[in-house]
């Protein structure tokens, strides 16, 4: 199918565009910027005119549930939520059930992936087997099956000694390493933020430093083994303030952020809302204030969903037992925006945070030049609407952001030049 | 939408008790006035009143407890409600049947209130979200967060001694971090204005940030217990040895065990109250647990006062003519 996508603004900023201009396609791939190619027609156009033409997101950190979680969300209707909110590729975490160790699970997740057709699921492989912290995983024989990257996920490498072996042998393999930095002894039992929220509610408590202790480790381990490494889902100013640091120092290390972790605060769990259940936790305002300073400075070069549909089940029960996480695909793009409209951020950097920084972790495109992937987000930035359980495509529900009004709202998602979702869907 | 205060109704009456914090001066009170009316009740040769005569009152307990279950039942039975005691095994709890399911059923049997103790903090807001209208919710002890009546009893014990509580200086001394009752005496004693409320403890177990609720940190007892009106000693749980919280029982003992000695700062008429289980020769010594300045079980006794204070306030709401305003 050949598509035209006419008069919209391109915002394409791997390639430092942004123009009101035409975008052409065929056969899965951008043909033309501007006017068509001889002879070109256009079995489909699209009028964009007023809207945003970006390339499709994509997101560093989505949990789909599957395989092992079925009952929660599955890939097929996770991926079609990816579609309706513009995400294009989605990098699924090993904490799979079965984990994420071996190729048979990165195929079976690529092939699920791509028998639903709406979006490109990249999976990062294990770190260490089972994610038990002491075998390192086949990390050789993950990355020839396409993992993008290995990570222990939530699961603690508690010994130093293995998180070094296995940086080297990720560093060997070229694979980059996604870091989730909490030391499991501070943050033992925790469930929020350890400060004036949890000492009123009673709840167990993870300090910040649960996290920067944590990167502390992983910053020293990372300069002693040259591996590129990558900070998933920052939550506190301490630790956004080494990495700052560690970058200056020249340190090739990356981090990301979790879009709710911009807006909410402990403050947000009032009296027990579990939908506020996150990990790692909500933290201070301060914490807020610094995490958004990093992003603008570009010490936190992404942002991500940190997607974690659950069943209703999972947060209808007491604050420290129900499960954290939040629906969050729908969210991404419409609270990135949130963050232009409060200065922030300027349009084409928030673009930037979800389409070309991401990209570039994973070692992916994201362009839209002649030759490159029609992967295409086109949103109109002035619609108004308001996030409700009854139009979220996810099969999860779990977010605080039901009633929220948002500014911003994908029409059409392309990936490689078939439309996944679109005024039809 | 979510209603800030839950516990209070559309006219701003208790509901449920879930948390001292929130409930105003007044209600406070008005609780405590209440209960004083109930303590005669005790005394009678027939120690009921009608009150809730005709409702069922449920006890759904998923830890262990003997006072309070047992004050709990004690109060509801002298208001001649009938009491259903359901314990629930905690190492059994919930698996198949949500918590949740188990309470539909409860309400499809025509149950009126609630009494609940659970292990999570916040388990009670989370019951009283979602049963029916018609039915209260009292929290006897949720995880670390709350322990309301608990706390009214210690308020109503400290003003059947102390009259008003403006000038008091009250020292609450132990395992503040995870206690449930701390937290709601500290609510309390905020709310009713007290000049100087204190806390006493090593590091380990004053929770970061514990002075946003109010209060003043001491780490040296007899600092700590300076001049104190009010000596509430905390239970200290054997499990807290573990850890890395403390060294041992002998040198807690040593250095905030309350004994006769440490009691000679407070002043003389100071009361030493303690919600029970005592560790004896852990965190009070016997001669004070048993000394004249104790008032350790006339708290238990006040217990089932301040509770029958609560539970008819709750459920004794007389019907407001609405004028057709439907449910907030």
């Amino acid at each position: 199918m050949k598509i035209s996508i006419l008069g919209g603004r391109l915002i394409d900023p791997a390639n430092d565009i942004d123009r009101i201009t035409d975008l052409h396609i065929a056969a899965g791939k951008v043909v033309a910027v501007g006017a068509p190619p001889v002879g070109f027609e256009a079995g489909q156009t699209i009028d964009a005119k007023g809207q945003v033409v970006c390339p499709g997101l994509v997101d560093l950190r989505a949990s789909l549930r599957e395989p092992g979680q079925e009952y929660k969300a599955t890939i097929a209707s996770e991926t079609a939520a990816a579609a309706r909110a513009g995400i294009t590729t989605l990098v699924c975490p090993p904490d799979t059930d079965p984990v994420t160790d071996t190729p048979a699970l990165v195929d079976l997740i690529r092939h699920r992936s791509s028998q639903a057709g709406f979006a490109r699921v990249l999976s990062l492989g294990a770190l260490t087997q089972n994610l038990d912290g002491q075998q390192l995983a086949e990390m050789g024989a993950l990355k020839a099956a396409g993992c993008v990257g290995v990570s222990n996920a939530h699961r603690p490498v508690n010994s130093t000694q293995v998180m070094r072996r296995a940086m080297e042998y990720a560093a060997s393999q070229d694979l980059p390493v996604f870091l989730h930095a909490e030391d499991a002894s501070l943050a033992n039992g925790g469930c929020a933020h350890e400060g004036a929220v949890s000492v009123r509610l009673g709840l167990p408590g993870i300090p910040d430093i649960a996290e920067s202790i944590a990167v502390a480790r992983e910053l020293q381990l990372i300069e002693q083994t040259g591996v590129r490494a990558h900070f998933c889902q920052l939550s506190s100013e301490r630790a956004a303030r080494m990495i700052a640091r560690a970058q200056h120092d020249g340190l090739p290390v990356t981090a990301d952020v979790a879009a709710h972790q911009l807006f909410l605060t402990e403050m947000d769990i009032g009296f027990f809302d579990s939908q506020c259940h996150v990990r790692p936790p909500l933290r201070t305002q301060r914490d807020r204030d610094g995490l958004r300073a990093a992003l603008a400075r570009g010490t936190i070069n992404a942002i991500c969903s940190d997607h974690q549909p659950h069943d209703t089940d999972a947060k209808l029960a007491p604050f420290p037992s129900s499960e954290p996480g939040i629906s969050a695909l729908e969210t991404l793009l419409p609270l990135t925006l949130r963050l232009v409209d409060e200065d922030l951020l300027s349009l084409p950097e928030a673009i930037a945070c979800l389409t070309s920084k991401p990209a570039r972790i994973i070692g992916q495109p994201s362009g839209l030049a002649v030759g490159e992937r029609a992967d295409v987000c086109i949103f109109d930035p002035g619609h108004y609407w308001e996030l409700s359980a009854e139009t979220l495509v996810s099969q999860g529900h779990n977010t605080p952001f039901l009633g929220w009004e948002f500014k911003g709202r994908v029409t059409h998602t392309l990936l490689a030049g078939h439309m996944v979702f679109g005024p039809k869907h | 939408m979510k209603r800030a205060n839950l516990q209070l109704d559309e006219h701003g009456r208790l509901r449920h008790l879930l948390t001292i914090e929130g409930l105003k001066r007044q209600q406070i009170i008005a609780i405590l006035d209440a209960a004083e009316s109930f303590i005669s009740v005790g005394d009678q040769q027939v120690r009921k009143v009608p009150l809730l005569r005709g409702k069922t009152v449920v006890n759904l307990f998923f830890e262990a407890s003997t006072r309070t279950l047992t004050t709990f039942e004690l109060a509801a039975k002298r208001l001649s409600a009938d009491v259903l005691k359901i314990n629930i095994n905690t190492s059994a709890t919930v698996k198949g049947e949500s918590l949740l399911d188990m309470l539909r059923n409860l309400e499809a049997m025509q149950c009126d209130m609630f009494i609940v103790r659970h292990g999570d903090s916040g388990a009670a807001h989370l019951i009283a979200q979602h049963v029916a209208p018609h039915i209260s919710v009292l929290n006897a002890g949720d995880g670390r967060h709350a322990h309301p009546t608990q706390a009214l009893l210690d308020m109503f014990t400290i003003r059947r001694h102390k009259g008003e509580f403006a000038p008091l200086t009250v020292a609450i001394v132990g395992d503040v971090m995870h206690s449930r009752v701390a937290r709601s005496q500290i609510h309390a004693l905020t709310t009713l204005g007290i000049s100087d409320l204190r806390v006493v403890a090593p590091k380990t177990l004053i929770p970061t940030q514990v002075e946003n609720l109010g209060v003043h940190i001491y780490h040296d007892m007899k600092e700590g217990l300076r001049n104190a009106d009010v000596v509430i000693m905390l239970r200290l749980q054997k499990e807290r040895m573990q850890g890395a919280l403390l060294p041992s029982e002998q040198e807690y003992f040593q250095d905030y065990g309350l004994t006769e000695e440490k009691l000679q700062v407070a002043k003389d008429d100071a009361i030493v109250m303690h919600p029970g289980p005592i560790n004896r020769g852990v965190e009070i010594d016997s001669e004070v647990a048993d000394g004249p300045r104790s008032v350790i079980l006339e708290q238990v006794s006040n217990g089932i006062a301040v509770r029958m204070a609560v539970m008819s306030m709750v459920l004794g709401r007389a019907p407001i003519e609405t004028g057709g305003e439907g449910e907030a």
